[in-house]
């Protein structure tokens, strides 16, 4: 029978550019504390460890065992997930069923990068076939270019309306206090901002970031003790397809659509704009935040500016999207599905402060990554109803 | 622990060069080969792990190399990142965790498009480490001449694991050098890095490896009568080799030992029947043997020497012909596992075992064990 599993504890460092005066163990380790200090908890309550990020960004093969000096993971289990960007999300989903098969009772996940010690374009190139699509279309920003264009030609959207979901993100950015890029920004700024892939402006993106990220999740008899009001973890669902690049139907993401369906046919939600208060979507360009939500079901095909521009996702609005400011304000990638994760169970817990969304029952955290995947949690204030 | 079982296994050949297979394809026969075994469809699967290493295999997010392979395209899946044992752990917690019954784990590499040296380099530290020059290789040599010095054990008992490995290959299949050696030829073969002969050594192996593990209530619906899992464990001791008593392995000693607990063992060198562990050089049989408490300190070259742990005794360890046979990494302690489910079934040598165990490692000289615990009966 499975056990009910809560989030109990989360923890970040202050995300920035360039971290040269920590290691990534030490890195680790200031978040690590954080997450147990927020959970009132020392290293000797977990029982056990898993970590994810990208090996090929900082060169450190077997990042499970070379972590432990910052992790706090001597002498105790721990196990590495990666699955590229939908990394944090993909751990935060191991640590789930970790402890609801009832093997641990406190699980610790970290996530992490420290993206100034890489060349991501180059790392991330070589995640691709090498003969047919390596040398043609890969790397990040070719992909999301092909898949902005793609959505602009079918649905009659402009940049715009990416440049509007930028404009709200960086705006909720200067709510939390570890987002890397704090800085409002205009519609006019985005679009005078340097062309990097047509129709992507710089201001359209996400940084590059050194970030940390740590959360403990536990199980049921163990999270309602806590010293936190728990996060309960109600379902999750991914899915991560790949054959070649040219596969994708671009415009819209299928691996979302087919990954909120499952997610709201296992809890039972029905309309989703209504039942969710807030998302924490892993956004790496602004106009997934267009494209994503429609095939997450909040609105239909097409709808996403429309929605966008009356203001819904905004703070105070309908379904307030990236109160933290999401991943275009900060992405340390390996932490950055962590992150929404965290970001989504402190709304749940009450405990997000200046980026608070009142009265949260409901919460959705994503992972984007790989070729066009996805992870998803959903998160929930009630004990899970089964 | 809730009741699981694996049902169904399935390998390819290791190979030294699998010149006409990608990763795709490796994946693609090995996990065909599991779901016959255990008479099922893809369909009847509800989630996949597979297990690879970016390093290992020079593509960044190398899972997505195997998921469509893996019939995972249109389900939940994941990757871990490590030895196939700790794979095929993060696949028992999904089909415990009450969101899937039914769990595909596979594990691949090819070690012949890979530079071991450069991969395993990299493992240690960037700043202190790794301009030295260390890599697997010289390091596990400095461990074997550890447990070597502290425990006595002889460089012919050394070889005579290699004698005992290479031989039991030659009734595995699968195996990539089977072949029978004298201990002689072992200490003649050319010195690698000394204690270590080539012959020391596991061979650079391609190959891929697919598990099924089932809940307890699917673990009886399909083809195969299930295997057990008994107990698992995973530790890590610290990373730096300085920081570590080479000649010992405290993380594995904890973990058998919490393994053992689990699968409700008192007297686990007698309850257990069958052992394939990671021999990746001959000294890790002897030493690994002895740190999980499955023979006195210093005993295990000894008892080696007198046919104790032969294929055909009552103790028989990697009956299989071991890592040393082939060597796939990360795929290595997943085929451990597979390869004790094939012998308690009893389609291979397996003595009339009822208890088996599986262990696998990650990391430099052993520094995290996972150890399984199998069994014939529920």
């Amino acid at each position: 029978m499975a056990k009910r599993v809560a989030i109990i504890g989360t923890g970040q460092t202050h995300h920035k550019s360039h971290r040269p005066d920590v290691n990534g163990q030490e890195l680790i380790n200031e978040a690590v504390k954080r997450a147990l200090q927020d959970a009132d908890l020392t290293m000797k309550d977990i029982d056990a460890v898993v970590i994810g990020n990208m090996d090929h960004f900082e060169g450190i093969n077997y990042v499970d065992c070379w972590s432990v000096d910052g992790s706090g993971a001597v002498m105790k289990p721990i196990i590495k997930l990666t699955t590229g960007g939908t990394t944090g999300c993909t751990i935060a989903i191991g640590g789930y069923h970790i402890v609801a098969s009832g093997l641990f009772d406190r699980v610790l996940v970290i996530g992490w990068e420290k993206n100034s010690e890489s060349d991501t374009t180059g790392a991330i190139t070589t995640a691709f076939d090498p003969v047919w699509d390596r040398l043609v279309f890969a790397g990040a920003i070719s992909g999301l270019a092909a898949e902005a264009q793609a959505y602009m030609a079918r649905y009659g959207a402009t940049d715009r309306d990416g440049a509007r979901v930028s404009v709200r993100d960086r705006k909720h950015a200067t709510n939390n206090p570890y987002a890397q890029l704090r800085k409002e920004v205009t519609l006019e700024e985005v679009l005078a901002s340097p062309m990097l892939a047509d129709p992507i402006h710089l201001l359209d993106v996400c940084p590059r970031t050194d970030g940390a990220c740590a959360i403990i999740m536990a199980s049921e008899d163990l999270a309602v003790k806590s010293a936190n009001k728990p996060d309960w973890i109600w379902a999750t669902a991914n899915r991560h397809p790949y054959s070649y690049l040219g596969d994708a139907d671009y415009g819209r993401l299928t691996s979302m659509s087919e990954s909120s369906k499952e997610l709201y046919k296992k809890v039972g939600i029905r309309e989703p704009r209504k039942e969710i208060d807030v998302i924490e979507l892993y956004q790496p360009y602004s106009f997934a935040g267009l494209i994503w939500i429609e095939d997450m079901g909040i609105v239909g095909h097409g709808e996403g500016p429309e929605y966008v521009w009356g203001g819904n996702t905004d703070m105070g609005g309908e379904l307030p999207i990236n109160p933290s400011g999401g991943v275009i304000s900060c992405n340390p990638i390996g932490a950055t599905g962590l992150i929404r994760c965290a970001e989504a169970a402190m709304q749940v817990m009450g405990k997000a402060e200046g980026r608070q969304v009142p009265d949260v029952k409901h919460a959705i955290s994503t992972g984007f990554g790989g070729c066009w995947w996805t992870d998803m949690i959903l998160h929930g204030s009630e004990k899970p109803e089964y | 622990m809730d009741r699981a079982a694996i049902i169904g296994v399935g390998m390819t050949r290791i190979e030294g060069n699998k010149k006409t297979d990608t990763y795709a394809d490796m994946a693609w026969e090995a996990v065909n080969r599991a779901l016959e075994d255990a008479g099922m469809e893809m369909d009847d699967i509800d989630n996949v792990v597979t297990t690879s290493n970016d390093f290992w295999d020079g593509r960044t997010i190398s899972c997505m190399a195997v998921g469509d392979a893996s019939g995972a395209a249109n389900k939940n899946v994941s990757c871990v990142e490590g030895d196939g044992t700790f794979g095929a752990f993060y696949g028992l917690t999904r089909s415990l965790s009450g969101s899937y019954d039914t769990t595909l784990v596979t594990a691949h590499s090819k070690g012949s498009e890979s530079v071991s040296s450069l991969i395993t380099n990299a493992a240690f530290d960037p700043i202190y480490e790794r301009g030295l020059g260390l890599d697997m290789v010289s390091a596990s040599a400095m461990q074997a001449r550890a447990f070597m010095h502290r425990t006595g054990t002889t460089q012919e008992q050394l070889a005579m694991v290699s004698v005992k490995n290479h031989g039991n290959a030659m009734r595995n299949p699968m195996a990539q050098l089977a072949f029978k050696i004298t201990v002689e030829d072992v200490l003649n073969s050319e010195m690698i890095a000394d204690p270590l002969h080539k012959l020391d050594c596991s061979p650079v192996s391609d190959g891929c490896c697919a598990v099924i593990i089932a809940n307890e209530k699917k673990a009886g619906k399909y083809a195969r009568k299930p295997v057990w899992i008994k107990g698992v464990s995973f530790c890590s001791d610290s990373y730096h080799l300085g920081d570590r008593d080479l000649s010992r392995s405290k993380s594995l000693t904890a973990a058998a030992e919490k393994a053992y607990a689990m699968a409700g063992l008192s007297n686990p060198r007698k309850e257990i029947g069958l052992v394939e562990l990671y021999d990746a050089f001959t000294y890790q049989e002897l030493m690994w043997l002895e740190e999980m408490g499955l023979c006195g300190e210093g005993e295990a070259g000894k008892l080696l020497a007198k046919g104790a742990f032969d294929a055909d005794g009552k103790f028989p360890v990697n009956p299989s012909g071991g890592l040393l046979s082939g060597h796939p990494v990360i795929a290595a302690g997943l085929i451990r596992i597979a390869e004790v489910v094939k012998r308690l079934r009893g389609d291979e040598n397996g003595s009339g075992a009822k208890i088996g165990l599986a262990q696998g490692t990650n990391g430099l000289c052993g520094q995290s064990h996972c150890v399984w615990i199998l069994g014939k009966d529920k």
